[in-house]
This record gives structure tokens, C-alpha cells and sequence, in this order.
């Protein structure tokens, strides 16, 4: 592995509170070592900033894993980046090339507010995840191991739902603004189980009931959402909220 | 406001409803690129054709009252998923970049639509409140044997093959239809779709305009 070290001009979106206009400011980083992930070199920047006493770039991160959904901004008008399948903290610096100009924006989007920098409040993806209710668990002894049988592809799609992190790529993502991909997840992982089956008709009409009422966008089959997912979960589970929706609408 | 109409405002259910009436005007364009079909083999096969269809009587108003109706609900429900989307994002990106999910027809959709709303009213203007007291072929011939006609047409015509193109494939993911054993199938039924849509369509004018003998 190369460790090259680059120099980049940032351009990033500094907005002081929700309230305020924001507006972007340019920096210039040196020295940026390629094996740095992008908030590493963020790091860098603000560490310049304080001893600089300016204010340093808010953004939001936590495991710097990949696994959290707590990082994201777009950059150069993607969210998380250029890099397919990976979310803004396992983007690393060798993507980039000496001298490139970096234009970095939080995730956009009505439900989304910009709480500062690149902070934006992703509750509304918490409120529909809380409309969609609750799942039946049966206490008491122990269930058998494999009492109920799953089939194994079955058991597959449900993890790879379930791999979503929440990170709000797809509507930072889709021209629409829309949150198709985060509740199709969501509704996926439950449906494809006996856990969470029962509640299966209320759970896709009231998610789906909050999406709308929060102002997020209506889906339009666009595929931007999958492009960017950093956990590349397919549309297919979109086309599966669907079928609920409609079972639940029409029988439910 | 009530369960049904707000299972029909909600996000899917809009956007099933656009799938439906887009369905059914899928099916009208067939049938009406089909009949059109008769221009191939003269003008007496063409009017013949027109001839048969206007026998119909009532049958023909039906159809078109259920035109118009599945036009407007396409097209209003069309109009009010674009306005809710663009309110979706009101302060849009500095720098904007596809990701790989968009085509051009994805990304036209709006558009291409005005453009065949538009077309549909120079379409009907041309042909349908016109003086009936010809034949219909030597109306066809009157209308595209204008160079601007014809090329308008066959530009609106590109615009609804663009449309289809995003159309059908999206009608059948809004209604829930995505499989990774037919998504293939139904993405190389998309484009066959268009191409002999295109074709029949786009022959017409351009075969009134170069070819003298035509329709004759």
C-alpha cells in the first residue's frame, strides 16, 4: 500500500444552528496521508482549526467501523462518497488525488434538518421506525433450537435487510428525497420472519403513513438509493414494502 | 379524511395508481400502434381499418371517456408526486452526481411527460376535431407531409419510447414485481417494448415525408 501524502482544497458547508443561513468556506489540507480515512483527515482540519482558534466542522460519526450508521455527508454529490458500498468513515484517502477540490454537504433533504456543518437530525427515520410498532416475542421457557424452521434463503434476505444501518444515505441519495429504501429495509427484516409476522399489515401502513407524514419524497424507482447504500441493500426490499402495503391495504 | 383516500393519497398508493393508469395506457398505445400497422399495407387497408373502428358506435365513446379519465388520473397523480418530491429536498445540492441508479429515462420523466401532454393535444387537434369529410388517409398525408409536423412527431415520439423506457419497468417495481429471475426478462421487455413502439410510431411520419407513394 502506497502512503502517499496529498494536498486537497475543501470546500464545506458551515451553517452555525438550525435557525442560521449557512453558506460554504474553502480550506486547503497538506500532508493528507492516502491510508487516512475521510473523517481522519476531517480530524486533521479541525485540529488545524483549533489551534487556529476558528471553530471546527461539526459532523456526526461514532464507530468509525462502518457498522453504526452515524457518519455520512455527500461529497462531491454523493453521499459517502465515490466509493461503492462503503459508508463516509471506511472512505479512505487514496481515493482522491493530489489537488482535487472536495465539495462536502450534509445529507439534504425536508426531514433532515441541518443541526450544524454536516449534523443533521435523522429522527425521522427513529419516528417511523417507532410507528412501525411492536414485535410479539414469546417469553417463558426456552423455545428448541430450530423449532421453527426458517428456510435458509429466507433467513438470508431477512439478513441482508436487516443489514441496514440507518445512516440516511438513501434519502440524502434520491433525487425524491424519498425514505423507500430505509422502510423497505425495515419492513423487510421483520415480514421475511415468524418474529414480527403477526404485526406485519399495521406495521407497513402506519411506517408507511409516517414516511408521508414527515415530508419525505414519494419513491420513483430511480435505484440512486441502492447505488449508495453503504450496505448495498437492493430495491428489491422496496418492491416488497410494496406487496405488504398493498396486502395490508387491500385484506389487512 | 377517510381509510381509502388516504391509502390512495399515501406514497404507494399514488404511485400504484400512476402504475395501473400507466398499464392501461401501455395498452391503448399497442392497440393504437397495431391499427396503425395498416398504413403498411396501402390505404385502402388503412381506411378500411379507421372505417371499422368508427362502426363501432358507443363502444367508441366508452373507450374514450375511459381514455380521458385514465389520462387525467395519470396525469394529476403524475404532477402532485413531482410537486411533493421537489418540496422532499428544498435546499438541493451544490454539486449533484448520479451513482449509477438513474437513466436518462428515469431522470426525464417530468419532462418527456409534458412533452407527450403536449403532443396528445396538436395529436388530437390534427386528427380528431378536424373536418372528417376526407378520408383519414389523405388527413394523415395532409398533416405529415409537412416537414414540421413530421418531425415534431417523430420527436414526441422519441420522448414517449424515453418515457416507456423508465415507465414500464417502474410500473412493475411500484407494484411490487421484482425478482431476480425474471428482473432480466423485464428489463429486455422494456426496451423491446420501446423499440417497436419507436419504430411503428416513427415510420409513419417519416415515411409520409420521403416516400411519395406511401398511403397512396
Amino acid at each position: 500500500m502506497s502512503n502517499d501524502k496529498i494536498g486537497l482544497t475543501l470546500k464545506i458547508w458551515r451553517q452555525p444552528c438550525s435557525h442560521s443561513k449557512g453558506k460554504f468556506e474553502t480550506f486547503h489540507v497538506n500532508n493528507i496521508s492516502s491510508d487516512m480515512s475521510f473523517l481522519e483527515m476531517l480530524d486533521v482540519l479541525n485540529e488545524h482549526l483549533t489551534l487556529g482558534g476558528k471553530q471546527p466542522v461539526a459532523f456526526d460519526h461514532d464507530c468509525r467501523e462502518g457498522i453504526c450508521g452515524m457518519c455520512g455527508a455527500v461529497v462531491n454529490g454523493q453521499a459517502h462518497g465515490p466509493e461503492k458500498g462503503t459508508t463516509l468513515c471506511q472512505l479512505h484517502m487514496r481515493h482522491f488525488r493530489n489537488g482535487d477540490t472536495l465539495v462536502i454537504e450534509p445529507f439534504r433533504a425536508r426531514a433532515f434538518k441541518v443541526e450544524r456543518d454536516l449534523v443533521v437530525n435523522r429522527s425521522p427515520l427513529d419516528k417511523i421506525i417507532q410507528a412501525g410498532g411492536y414485535v410479539s416475542v414469546n417469553t417463558g421457557g426456552a423455545p428448541d433450537g430450530n423449532g421453527v424452521p426458517v428456510a435458509q434463503d429466507t433467513a438470508e434476505q431477512a439478513m441482508d435487510a436487516a443489514a441496514c444501518i440507518g445512516c440516511g444515505a438513501c434519502v440524502a441519495a434520491c433525487p425524491n428525497g424519498s425514505a423507500m429504501l430505509f422502510v423497505g429495509a425495515k419492513v423487510s427484516q421483520l415480514v421475511l420472519l415468524p418474529q414480527g409476522y403477526p404485526e406485519r399489515a399495521g406495521r407497513a401502513l402506519n411506517m408507511v403513513a409516517e414516511m408521508d407524514e414527515l415530508g419525505f419524497g414519494n419513491c420513483g424507482n430511480e435505484r440512486e438509493c441502492e447505488a449508495v447504500c453503504p450496505k448495498s441493500i437492493s430495491i428489491r426490499n422496496i418492491a416488497r414494502l410494496n406487496r405488504e402495503f398493498f396486502k395490508a391495504a387491500l385484506f389487512g | 379524511m377517510g381509510t381509502l383516500s388516504k391509502i390512495i393519497l399515501s406514497s404507494i398508493g399514488k404511485k400504484s395508481i400512476m402504475a395501473v393508469s400507466g398499464i392501461m395506457l401501455g395498452l391503448f398505445l399497442l392497440v393504437h400502434a397495431l391499427g396503425n400497422c395498416t398504413t403498411f399495407f396501402g390505404r385502402e387497408a388503412f381506411n378500411s381499418y379507421a372505417s371499422h373502428l368508427h362502426s363501432l358506435g358507443c363502444l367508441i365513446l366508452f373507450f374514450e371517456v375511459g381514455l380521458v379519465v385514465i389520462f387525467l388520473t395519470h396525469i394529476v397523480l403524475g404532477c402532485m408526486t413531482w410537486w411533493q418530491n421537489k418540496r422532499a429536498r428544498p435546499h438541493s445540492y451544490e454539486v449533484y452526481r448520479s451513482s449509477g441508479g438513474r437513466t436518462m429515462g428515469s431522470k426525464t420523466m417530468p419532462y418527456t411527460g409534458i412533452i407527450i401532454l403536449f403532443f396528445l393535444f396538436v395529436h388530437l387537434q390534427n386528427f380528431h376535431f378536424t373536418d372528417h369529410s376526407r378520408e383519414i388517409s389523405a388527413i394523415v398525408k395532409g398533416v405529415l407531409i409537412q416537414p414540421f409536423y413530421a418531425i415534431f412527431y417523430s420527436i414526441a415520439m422519441l420522448a414517449l419510447a424515453l418515457h416507456i423506457s423508465h415507465g414500464f419497468w417502474s410500473m412493475l417495481q411500484s407494484l411490487g414485481i421484482n425478482h431476480p429471475k425474471y428482473n432480466s426478462i423485464m428489463q429486455r421487455g422494456t426496451l423491446s417494448l420501446c423499440v417497436v413502439m419507436v419504430a411503428v410510431f416513427v415510420l409513419i411520419p417519416a415515411l409520409t415525408l420521403l416516400w411519395p407513394g406511401f398511403l397512396l
